[in-house]
């Protein structure tokens, strides 16, 4: 178990509702749901998925903890908003599923190897690096993260796109040596380690 | 025209439907002089439109005659059909009103023998049967707005005025009771409290977008079903659905279509889970165990007597309940049916299921939304009317709040009283 969890597992006990209204971004809306069932049915996704919007939204108040930061459904939302406009009681779906993958991640309750997961950690650790985005890198470790010779393959199969990129001016080569940057690394690694001190304070998470 | 036809001893009533009728009478049989206009030809209101009445399953038309009946024979109480308040001036106690009265273009000299109408071949939407709509009733531009009408006087559609149709009405005419020449007429009146019993409307179908009624001809509305089952209504009581006249047996009710949704209507409109019920007893009626209804619904509200009527529904074989709010509507293009989509909240089961028609239980929205009222009128957030600030208007009905035929009637009844007190303050104090 991370310390993190541990830590959130001793403070809240059995009250997992609470903990998402404390520490989920928007996690304070999941009480007005009123189980109308209408996101889960207007959610495009929602038959390739386990668990809809609505039926998640039942198991926190039902306080099933692990089954919730553990699902891969909230992983699966692409932000498209159906649920949003659609929700009788303007609940913001879209954000709280993302507030709860991310919660699940810093607790590293997530489930491991979910794409967009992997995804999201790449292009993260990717932008603060240097303070902005290496594609080429980020297309070369996407490919590659799933080994070596996966990699490879999917290299290959996306070769002509990546030309195509190139021709168009949209990636450069020579971004594989170093690449764009901004001026004051330091600053940009200071920045972000102040905004996440900031907000793990509100969220309790320090 | 302008004339000054009442004092500041006037209860004047806006609206003509039970509530308004109710208000207007418990006052004049207090011996309170009462002018209760009505916007269009006819007293009666929304409930004259309905087939059958819960909890007891009767007519509407009896109750309704029994209040007319009354009005007929109370001299303290004035009827304006046709009539709109336009203005309201002056304070508790003393009120200038303007009305607005549109031409009927027939005198008290009709006798209702129906000749205009025959003589005329213009058609206009049929009001009374939701013509408008998806019944798509239509009646002669010369026509009697329902059996039961009161006044019991034919009205000419201002269509039809100027042309050879209008001239041929009026020829039709044995009593000299068509007058094309009639024109809007201004009133002003003195009054010393007003009961606004304005009533409802159903909410826009249209604007629920997944729904289609818009685009599905077999998605219709609660009103209109109630339309349909009328032996009075324009399909003599067969319940057909829109598309291809076919008998509807397997009937889906939509609840909360518009309500209890901050997209639509903020409040639970809390007849329509009762008025569902009732219309699962049409199918029944209809076409006996053969008949199917499936009430799609996020609770089910029937306020406290009428439980026992849910319970009863609730054992009918040929009702079944999904919990769950429809989602969205498609369409079996091979043969007309809607299909619902949702998930069921009781194991979150997805389904797509088809059925003949589809019924959706729209919102109550009162029929002031959108009107410039008195700026002294205080208003809910979903613009149901609570009161003037002064103290001397008052909500009543359907217009203060989405309340059944009986609720209608008690709240009716206390605004009357308290427009009464209205008055015997200002004498007591004229006198003092
Ligand atoms: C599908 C459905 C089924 C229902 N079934 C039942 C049932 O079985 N039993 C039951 O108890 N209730 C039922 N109801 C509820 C019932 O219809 C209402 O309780 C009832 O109509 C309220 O009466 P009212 O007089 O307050 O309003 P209304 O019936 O709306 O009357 C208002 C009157 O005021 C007039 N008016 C409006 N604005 C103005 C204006 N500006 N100036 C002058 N006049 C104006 C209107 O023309 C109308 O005549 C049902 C409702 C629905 C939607
Ligand atoms: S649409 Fe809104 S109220 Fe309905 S189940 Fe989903 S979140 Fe809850
Ligand atoms: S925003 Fe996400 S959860 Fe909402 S409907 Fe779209 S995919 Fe589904
Ligand atoms: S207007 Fe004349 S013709 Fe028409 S119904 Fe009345 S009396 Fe008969
Ligand atoms: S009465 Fe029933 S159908 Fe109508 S808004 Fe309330 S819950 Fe919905």
């Amino acid at each position: 178990m991370s310390d993190l969890n541990t830590q959130a597992v001793a403070r809240y006990k059995n009250n997992f509702l609470k903990e998402v209204e404390e520490r989920v971004e928007d996690g304070h809306w999941v009480k007005m749901c009123m189980q109308c069932g209408v996101c889960a049915g207007s959610c495009p996704l929602g038959p390739a998925w386990q668990h809809s919007p609505q039926k998640i939204f039942m198991m926190i108040r039902a306080g099933k903890r692990e089954e919730v930061l553990g699902s891969d459904s909230m992983w699966m939302c692409t932000s498209c908003y159906n649920c949003i406009v659609r929700c009788p009681r303007k609940l913001p779906i879209t954000h709280i599923m993302h507030g709860l993958a991310n919660y699940a991640h810093r607790l590293d309750l997530a489930p491991k190897g979910q794409p967009t997961r992997e995804i999201a950690r790449l292009f993260w650790d990717n932008l603060v690096k240097t303070g902005r985005v290496n594609e080429l890198k980020f297309s070369l470790a996407m490919y590659f993260k799933d080994g070596f010779a996966q990699g490879i393959k999917n290299a290959m199969a996306m070769q002509g796109i990546g030309l195509g990129l190139m021709k168009a001016k949209r990636l450069n080569p020579m971004e594989i040596v170093g690449g764009h940057k901004c001026k004051d690394i330091p600053g940009i690694h200071k920045m972000v380690a102040k905004a996440r001190e900031i907000e793990d304070r509100r969220r309790g998470l320090a | 025209m302008t004339a000054s036809i009442a004092t500041n001893q006037t209860i004047l009533v806006v609206g003509g439907g039970i509530s308004g009728m109710t208000a207007a009478l418990e006052a004049a049989e207090c011996g309170k002089q009462v002018i209760l206009v009505e916007k269009t030809p006819t007293l009666g209101g929304r409930t004259a439109q309905l087939y059958r009445y819960f909890p007891k399953m009767c007519h509407p038309t009896c109750g309704l005659e029994i209040n007319l009946r009354r009005i007929k024979g109370n001299p303290n109480v004035k009827v304006m059909t046709m009539t709109e308040v336009t203005a309201v001036a002056g304070a508790r106690g003393n009120y200038n009103v303007t009305l607005k009265v549109a031409p009927r273009y027939v005198n008290e000299n009709c006798t209702a023998c129906g000749d205009c109408g025959k003589a005329v071949t213009t058609e206009v939407a049929d009001v009374f049967n939701y013509g408008q709509g998806k019944t798509g009733a239509k009646v002669k531009a010369a026509y009697l707005p329902h059996v039961m009408a009161y006044p019991q006087r034919y009205v000419i559609d201002p269509s039809i005025v100027g042309t050879p149709e209008g001239e041929a009405a009026k020829s039709a005419c044995k009593y000299g009771a068509v007058d094309l020449g009639m024109k809007e007429e201004t009133v002003q009146l003195n009054v010393g409290a007003v009961v606004w019993a304005t009533g409802w409307r159903p909410f826009d179908a249209n604007k629920i977008q997944p729904y289609g009624y818009d685009r599905y001809a077999n998605v219709i509305t609660s009103v209109e079903f109630e339309r349909l089952a009328d032996p009075h209504g324009p399909t003599g009581g067969k319940i057909l659905r829109p598309s291809d006249g076919k008998e509807a047996k397997n009937v889906a009710f939509i609840q909360c279509a518009g309500s209890r949704d901050e997209n639509y209507l903020r409040h639970c409109s809390r007849i329509c889970c009762m008025a569902t019920l009732k219309q699962t007893q049409y199918v029944r009626e209809a076409f006996g165990d053969e008949g199917k209804s499936t009430v799609y619904y996020i609770d089910i509200r029937a306020i406290d007597r009428f439980e026992d009527f849910y319970a009863k529904v609730w054992q009918d074989k040929t009702v079944s309940f999904v919990k769950s709010k429809v989602a969205r509507i498609a369409e079996n293009a091979a043969n007309g049916n809607p299909v619902l989509h949702g998930v069921d909240t009781e194991g979150y089961h997805r389904y797509a299921t088809e059925h003949d028609l589809v019924v959706l239980a729209v919102g109550m929205e009162p029929e002031v939304k959108g009107v410039k009222l008195p700026d002294d009128i205080v208003l809910d957030s979903s613009s149901f009317i609570e009161g003037s600030k002064d103290g001397g208007m008052f909500g009543a009905g359907a217009a203060a709040s989405p309340l059944d035929v009986n609720r209608a009637v008690q709240s009716a009844t206390a605004a009357s009283l308290k427009a009464i007190q209205v008055i015997h303050k200002s004498a007591s104090t004229e006198a003092a």
